[in-house]
């Protein structure tokens, strides 16, 4: 009985689920509930208000075989074994098997930057992927491209996240060894019929596309010189996990590995 | 609402955002979980539900609904153990304890859906989640292994377990609660 009190909703649909979430004012969303549970432990939540529970509304699932279709609340694990990459490798390198069963694709790309670090390792590969966000809430319902919702940082309610299989794709991740921590730096590429999109994770409070850096690619720049153009458009911070320092360091670093496994992809085709 | 724990049912009158580990702990007086990091990243919490390994400091208690829960409490008894905590006992996989209780479910939870034998590497990743201060991973690894071989001996176990002649009797008072 330590929990102080919230409103609990159960909504059992999809509709159920937009209705309770309404305009987001005074709505805590629990989805997997790996980041909400800790503030319940440590008694910093709930504070009032009401706590929207998804697990019964229906909103789990990948489907589709061209743009593939998944639902918010579908575990990391089944968007991992599903196998569609960049992401694929993205959720399978978030925490530990356990944590990846109970973690949702939608509570990790609507993660807010932490105490102690940026979270949400998945924005990275949707920003490749040409990922699209249905949510709702002010307004009604509404489909823009994930960049656009990761830019307006408003309270809505993520119901499913379409994304387009690329032809080729890499992701590289550096973390710190023996921990359960967000990444430090990740980046993400994929190209679709010849065209490279880069995205890079850890480097700001949310995902950013490395437009520059694809940009300098296009214009036939070599990859050394060209990631270097992402010190321009990136915001690398200190935190508990790493330097602003170290990050500007890692990151061409990272964006040089990335190139190199997506051109080898490509070679095998 | 009501738990199912270990085949038995018990209600709580906690809200449904509370953590399954404090239910567990300071409602139904069941301690086999253990708060570690209390954070989902060191894994001595771990209990099993309908047969999945969860970390119960995250999960809400109203996510649960009519799910079995497992904790230690349910997997053998001090009279039969259950063959992965023979086989931890005898290859002395356990120091301290504190992680035990985790490395069991989630062990046990290996042990459920994979054939037999389990191969390192599928131990490696289904303990990956752990944390064992102590560091005594390799007689973990091996205890889990050997589990799944069926490679114990209860007539060992059971001699380890019983006081010896020689060893002073000693009570334990007081409760976890």
């Amino acid at each position: 009985m330590r929990s102080s009190y919230t409103e609990t909703l159960e909504p059992a649909s999809e509709a159920e689920a937009i209705d309770a979430f309404g305009d987001g004012e005074g709505v805590t969303v629990l989805a997997g509930g790996t980041i909400l549970m800790p503030e319940v432990t440590y008694g910093r939540y709930p504070r009032g208000g009401r706590t929207l529970m998804l697990h019964r509304a229906g909103l789990s699932g990948i489907r589709g075989d061209g743009p593939v279709t998944i639902g918010a609340m579908t575990p990391l694990a089944e968007v991992a074994a599903r196998g569609i990459e960049p992401l694929a490798s993205a959720a399978a390198a978030v925490a530990d098997a356990e944590i990846r069963n109970q973690a949702t694709f939608g509570g990790n790309l609507c993660a807010p930057p932490g105490r102690e670090s940026p979270r949400g390792d998945l924005q990275t590969p949707l920003l490749v992927m040409k990922a699209t966000v249905r949510s709702a809430g002010a307004g009604g319902e509404r489909t823009e491209p994930v960049e656009d919702y990761l830019a307006a940082d408003e309270s809505r309610l993520v119901l499913s996240v379409e994304v387009s299989p690329p032809d080729g794709a890499a992701y590289v991740t550096q973390r710190r060894p023996h921990s359960h921590s967000y990444s430090v730096i990740s980046v993400a590429a994929a190209t679709y019929d010849g065209v490279l999109r880069l995205a890079a994770g850890g480097v700001g409070s949310s995902a950013v596309r490395l437009r520059a850096v694809e940009a300098a690619l296009a214009d036939g720049q070599p990859a050394e010189k060209a990631a270097g153009r992402a010190a321009h458009e990136t915001r690398p911070q200190d935190d508990a996990l790493a330097s602003a320092w170290y990050r500007r360091e890692i990151l061409p670093v990272l964006i040089a590995r990335v190139l190199q496994q997506v051109e080898e992809a490509q070679s095998w085709n | 609402m009501e738990l199912t724990v270990n085949g038995a049912p018990r209600a709580t009158a906690s809200s449904p955002v509370t953590p399954l580990l404090t239910v567990l702990r300071e409602e139904f007086n069941i301690t086999g979980a253990k708060p570690g990091c209390e954070q989902g990243g060191c894994g001595a919490c771990t209990v099993l539900v309908d047969g999945e390994p969860r970390r119960s400091c995250l999960l809400a208690i109203g996510m649960i609904g009519d799910a079995e829960i497992t904790t230690v409490e349910g997997l053998g008894t001090p009279q039969e153990l259950a063959p992965i905590q023979a086989t931890f006992n005898d290859r002395y996989a356990a120091q301290c304890g504190y992680c035990t209780s985790g490395m069991l479910m989630a062990g046990q939870a290996l042990l459920n859906r994979s054939e037999s034998p389990v191969t390192r590497d599928q131990v490696l990743e289904a303990l990956s989640g752990h944390v064992c201060r102590c560091t005594g991973y390799v007689k973990i690894v091996d205890a889990v292994i050997a589990a799944s071989v069926g490679e114990f001996d209860n007539a060992e176990t059971d001699e380890r377990l019983t006081p010896q002649d020689n060893e002073p009797e000693v009570q334990i008072r007081g409760s976890a609660a």
